[in-house]
């Protein structure tokens, strides 16, 4: 019977999303890429705002000095615009990391009850240095390609994860890693009040935005990302930390 | 391309099922991983590479790690007692 209840409720769940993605009558609710009429939809008259005069095409590697110098629409719109929502992320993922710790922090480590064998210990030394800089690369590009701090951070905590799960006696200097999120954070911060004594308002792009598409753009959008990606990196390696450790013995 | 997209979608809607139905809780955590690795698939057809990006990272990564964590620590302290 729960089986059956379980089944249904999936299978209701499956048909409605299925029905919406694929509509093709006039309550269309999810238009294929590409195909939307930006003219009915309400946000556009948000979208159409612009805070310098300057409102021409943007080209790739050639304009210079725009209004937000990403040429990732994503990273200008969380950075730039949405740059508060960052702030109260951040703060999320550190009050949660904080209750971890105090919950779970031991002095010793867990051992795991098959000891990791040679070749897994090889094989992660060569695929996490690959890892790290992927990670590395996703958060310093954050304005030119997809990615950004959050994904480049957590990328650089699955490599310390690699190395938890391969060696039995790994563990990370957790005191060098809380003075790394410590620092990055304070850094974000200082950012955003920079820009608000120069600018107004809180993380204000006071920096020159140069061409578009190239690596020293965007203004404050690169140096924001770094910080981000350096804090979730040490944040979520502690919190990887916190949970393989035992209390007591 | 649309057929790959919804059998993408039968997929995820199996895996859904079996992580809800499994006997085994560990069982249901690599069925949520497979879930996610499969959702990724979903977010590239639907052209969303920064969402496909932090879903591969956290959702088939290490939330899955931690799930794992948490039963061993769970284990360890049901077997003292």
């Amino acid at each position: 019977m729960k089986k059956v209840i379980a089944a249904l409720i999936v299978l209701v769940l499956g048909i409605f999303i299925f029905t919406n993605l694929y509509s093709t009558g006039e309550g269309k609710l999810f238009p294929k890429f590409g195909e939307v009429n930006l003219t009915e939809r309400v946000s556009n008259s948000f979208v159409n705002k612009n805070v310098s005069e300057n409102s021409g095409e943007i080209k790739f590697k050639k304009t210079k000095d725009a209004e937000s110098g990403s040429a990732n629409m994503v990273t200008s719109i969380v950075v730039n615009y949405r740059s508060f929502d960052t702030l109260g992320e951040v703060t999320v993922l550190f009050v949660s990391a904080l209750g971890i710790g105090l919950l779970l922090s031991g002095n010793t480590r867990m051992k795991f009850k098959t000891p990791p064998n040679f070749i897994l210990k090889t094989a992660v030394r060569i695929i996490s240095g690959i890892i790290l800089i992927t990670g590395v690369y996703i958060f310093i590009h954050g304005h030119l390609t997809p990615g950004g701090g959050f994904p480049g951070g957590s990328m650089i905590a699955s490599a310390v994860l690699l190395f938890y799960i391969s060696d039995d006696e790994f563990k990370t200097k957790v005191k060098s890693f809380k003075v790394l999120e410590g620092t990055a954070g304070s850094l974000y911060l200082i950012f955003g009040l920079l820009g608000l004594s120069l600018g107004g308002y809180f993380l204000y792009n006071f920096l020159p935005t140069g061409t578009v598409g190239e690596l020293f753009s965007a203004g404050i959008v690169p140096i924001i990302y770094i910080f981000v990606g350096l804090k979730v990196g040490s944040e979520l390696s502690n919190l990887i930390s916190d949970f393989l450790s035992e209390e007591g013995k | 391309m649309q057929i790959i997209e919804i059998l993408v979608g039968i997929a995820l809607l199996i895996f859904a099922f079996l992580a809800i139905e499994s006997k085994k809780i560990i069982n249901s955590v690599i069925y949520l991983s497979i879930l996610s690795m499969l959702s990724v698939v979903s977010f590239i057809f639907m052209k969303a590479p920064d969402v496909a990006i932090t879903e591969a990272v956290i959702g088939s990564g290490l939330v899955t790690a931690i799930f794992i964590f948490t039963l061993f620590s769970i284990k360890k302290v049901g077997d003292k007692k």
